[in-house]
């Protein structure tokens, strides 16, 4: 049983929960997500580590309320117990000094990728950072960014602050600042598909946390198949960071999608009103 | 033998007491246990027909030598306690290996009364007696030696590790057992399914470990969340019984297509995440019209029956002939009177997709068999021209796994074999890296609950010399 310290929304719909887990605090490194569990007898859910404090043996998720899981999970108070937090999961990237690095985060992957901000500042390198939303009020964690970097970048859907429209307007931030040695991309699936194609010209090598099913997280189902330069790999053990231009993103999509009818249920199913349940797909 | 006197006269029939269980047509409606068990009546009778040999071969068949003849005249006489109290010495789980060892090739196999008709039914006689203990409430608990202050972690909750641990922590160690997942118990939770073998047994055996004084720790990944030589730091010695998790997928196009399965990721979902109970659980599992199963052994037989009690038309695919499937022979004669249809000298060539990704047949090859090969098994061989489609909305792979490489990849002095196994001594399990022993399919590759078990055994007796050298 792990006990929550801190569970609160820092925008709209995202949520932040901080809970005690010394053993994953003490052994995590960038680039290992979790495995957490809700509730006793409940599903098992992958979710990136934000923020750690080794001294108090705590970790901190940002998670986005879009289930049933992260439902459950968003419920949750300061003095509850999540059942299970298992890992660090995957594998810890090879952190080498770059001259300049980037990150590139949407929704909960802003939040995710404030480790790397860290250990890259610590490393002398550049960072540069460019946070992604549908609006500026589900902007978060931007003035944690600036104590470690002046470059840092918004982009918003519509164009309340920042750079107004998709992650592509990154050109935008090349052009002036010049482009970074490498990307680093955390968020939905769709988030780091565009990033790619938007570095790829520029010749940035990419990597990129895929964004999979996944039940065990240590490599004994395969539900997290992904095919990467045309070999299948499992994200939990063999990522989940990878090459994003060696990805096949459409096979991924396809295979994030394999229980949409379900976990549409699952979601109704947990609210009191029957009139959302979707009709049965074929 | 003086003893034999005193019993009733043996019945020398040429079958078998009869096992109850759930009718076919009732049982694919539900997910509890198939076969009932004997009562204490059908199991003195069944047990009246052993001729207590004087070289009893059926001891010999068994991997760990339980000894067969004297719990079976306990039963005899309708002594129970000394029954089970027999068996116990040998094998600590006899309430799961009377439901899940392959009899038919181990004890069963080689009964005298085998070449007379049938074998005395070992399994279900040794399955009655553990399912008796039960029955009489928690058991007494055994005398443990004196503390040693000796401290042993065990990796892996399955046959192998929990074996280990309960013999180590009679003997007065500080044993330890670490858990991936969220359950204890290793395949005999995630995989092997309810209505073969009921969660209830293995929650049992765990409590009773509990209650000897192991500490269980679940949702503990070593060489991730710790190393193993962070964890020799606190303990004398280890055991890794962390099986054979990592799953084979067919290696055919289509074998990404949304409803291809590795057979762990299906029976996980339905066993451990309970999903056949979905949404009142809320991990899914999607309940398909048509399944294809591959592969010939428990595990696809497994898959299989699942497959058929959430409403799926269900196909094993072979690519060999029916006498050499692999599963046990209750299991597959089950599955065939649930209605499971066998398409046995199949080779599936293919999977085929739909435009959204997602699995609409299996392409397959009829097979003839060729010559026999080194080890007698006559090779399957494409019929050219035979191919079919078999048309399907899911795959299941059930072709076998290989031992995770997650505690060889962080422990890099540990030796392991060409397939990943981790490389142990037969007779004590102990590895090629100090105060680190192994056992069970980590060791093997794939194999059985029993010689897990025995594996175990042997390597808690290794370990206790150790420990005991140590002064
Ligand atoms: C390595 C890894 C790290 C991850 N880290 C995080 C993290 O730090 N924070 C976080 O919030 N999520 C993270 N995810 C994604 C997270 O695991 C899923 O959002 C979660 O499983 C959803 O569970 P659920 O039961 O709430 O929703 P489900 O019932 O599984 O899904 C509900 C619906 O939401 C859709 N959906 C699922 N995920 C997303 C998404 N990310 N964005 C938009 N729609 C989605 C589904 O397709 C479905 O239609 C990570 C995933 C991986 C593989
Ligand atoms: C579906 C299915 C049906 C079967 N049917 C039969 C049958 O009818 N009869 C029979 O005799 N055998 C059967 N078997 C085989 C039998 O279950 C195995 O041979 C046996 O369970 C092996 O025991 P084990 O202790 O070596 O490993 P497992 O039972 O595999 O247990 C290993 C445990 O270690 C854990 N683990 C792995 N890595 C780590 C790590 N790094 N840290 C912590 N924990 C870890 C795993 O999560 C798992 O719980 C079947 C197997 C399957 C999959
Ligand atoms: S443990 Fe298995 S092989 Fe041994 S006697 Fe029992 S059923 Fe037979
Ligand atoms: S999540 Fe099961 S293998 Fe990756």
């Amino acid at each position: 049983m792990f006990l929550i310290h801190e569970a609160r929304m820092i925008v709209p719909n995202l949520h932040q929960i901080t809970v005690e887990a010394p053993e994953v605090a003490r052994s995590w490194r960038p680039g290992q997500f979790v495995v957490v569990r809700a509730e006793p007898e409940g599903e098992r859910i992958p979710l990136s580590v934000a923020d750690l404090d080794t001294k108090s043996g705590t970790i901190t998720f940002v998670f986005l309320n879009v289930g049933y899981t992260t439902n459950r999970l968003a419920s949750l108070e300061a003095g509850e117990f999540l059942p299970t937090v298992v890992g660090p999961l995957g594998n810890p990237l090879q952190l080498e000094p770059v001259k300049s690095v980037l990150l590139v985060g949407g929704c909960y992957g802003m939040g995710s990728l404030y480790p790397f901000a860290k250990a890259y500042h610590e490393l002398g390198s550049e960072v540069i950072v460019v946070s992604e939303a549908r609006s500026s009020f589900l902007l978060y964690w931007q003035e944690r960014y600036r104590k470690l970097t002046s470059q840092v970048f918004c982009i918003t859907r519509d164009g309340s602050l920042g750079l107004r429209g998709h992650v592509k307007q990154m050109e935008k931030i090349f052009e002036k600042h010049g482009t970074p040695e490498l990307m680093i991309a955390n968020g939905c699936n769709h988030l780091l598909q565009t990033a790619c194609a938007t570095v790829q010209p520029f010749g940035i090598r990419s990597l990129v946390s895929l964004n999979t099913i996944m039940i065990d997280g240590t490599g004994m189902c395969g539900v997290c198949r992904v095919t990467v330069g045309g070999e299948t790999k499992f994200a939990c053990v063999d990522g989940p960071y990878f090459d994003g231009q060696a990805v096949d993103w459409e096979e991924l999509t396809l295979r994030r999608k394999s229980y949409l009818y379900q976990e549409t249920l699952s979601t109704f199913s947990s609210s009191s009103c029957n009139h959302h349940l979707p009709a049965r797909s074929a | 033998m003086s003893e034999n006197q005193t019993q009733p006269a043996r019945r020398f029939s040429t079958t078998q007491e009869e096992m109850p269980k759930q009718l076919a047509e009732v049982r694919v409606q539900n997910f509890e246990e198939v076969a009932l068990g004997y009562t204490a009546d059908l199991a003195m009778s069944e047990a009246r027909r052993c001729l207590n040999c004087k070289k009893p071969l059926c001891v010999t068949g068994c991997p760990v030598e339980n000894d067969i003849p004297a719990f079976l005249s306990c039963v005899v006489r309708g002594d129970f306690e000394t029954g089970i109290q027999i068996l116990k010495k040998t094998n600590c789980l006899p309430a799961v290996s009377g439901r899940v060892c392959p009899q038919e090739e181990q004890c069963e196999g080689v009964c005298v009364l085998h070449k007379k008709g049938a074998p005395v039914a070992i399994g279900r006689i040794e399955r009655f007696l553990a399912d008796w203990e039960a029955a009489q409430g928690a058991p007494k608990l055994p005398e443990k030696c004196e503390p040693t202050g000796r401290k042993v972690a065990v990796v892996g909750s399955g046959p192998a590790g929990l074996t280990v641990a309960g013999d180590l922590v009679l003997l007065g160690h500080e044993v330890t057992v670490f858990e991936a997942l969220h359950e204890l118990g290793g395949v005999l939770v995630y995989g092997i399914p309810e209505f073969r073998l009921p969660k209830a047994i293995v929650r049992r055996e765990v409590e009773y470990l509990q209650s000897l004084g192991v500490k269980l720790v679940r949702d503990f990944v070593v060489g991730k969340t710790r190393s193993l030589d962070s964890l020799l730091e606190t303990y004398d010695a280890i055991f890794i019984g962390a099986g054979a998790g990592l799953p084979w997928f067919l290696d055919v196009p289509g074998k990404n297509l949304i409803g291809v399965y590795s057979a762990n990721e299906y029976l996980t979902r339905l066993n451990l995440m309970k999903g056949y109970r979905f949404p009142t659980m809320p991990t899914p599992i999607v309940p398909h019209h048509r399944v294809a199963v591959v592969g010939g052994g428990n595990v696809a037989m497994d898959c299989a029956r699942s497959a058929l009690r959430l409403g799926a038309e269900t196909h094993i695919v072979y690519r060999r002939s029916k006498a050499e499937l692999p599963a046990r022979a209750e299991e597959v004669e089950n599955a065939e009177e649930e209605g499971v249809i066998f398409d046995f000298l199949t080779l599936p060539t293919r999977i085929l997709g739909n435009d959204q990704g997602i699995v609409i047949g299996l392409e397959c090859v009829r097979m003839q068999l060729g010559e026999p090969d080194a080890s007698g098994r006559r090779t399957p061989e494409p019929i050219a021209g035979s191919e079919f489609i078999l048309d399907a909305d899911a795959v299941i792979c059930a072709l076998g796994n290989s031992p995770n490489p997650l505690i060889p990849a962080t422990t890099p002095d540990l030796a392991v074999g060409r397939k990943g196994n981790i490389v142990a001594d037969e007779a004590t399990g102990q590895t090629s890296k100090a105060r680190v022993w192994a056992g069970g399919d980590v060791v093997t590759g794939a194999a059985t609950v029993i010689l897990a078990m025995g594996a175990g055994r042997k390597a808690a007796r290794s370990i206790h010399e150790y420990l005991s050298s140590l002064g």
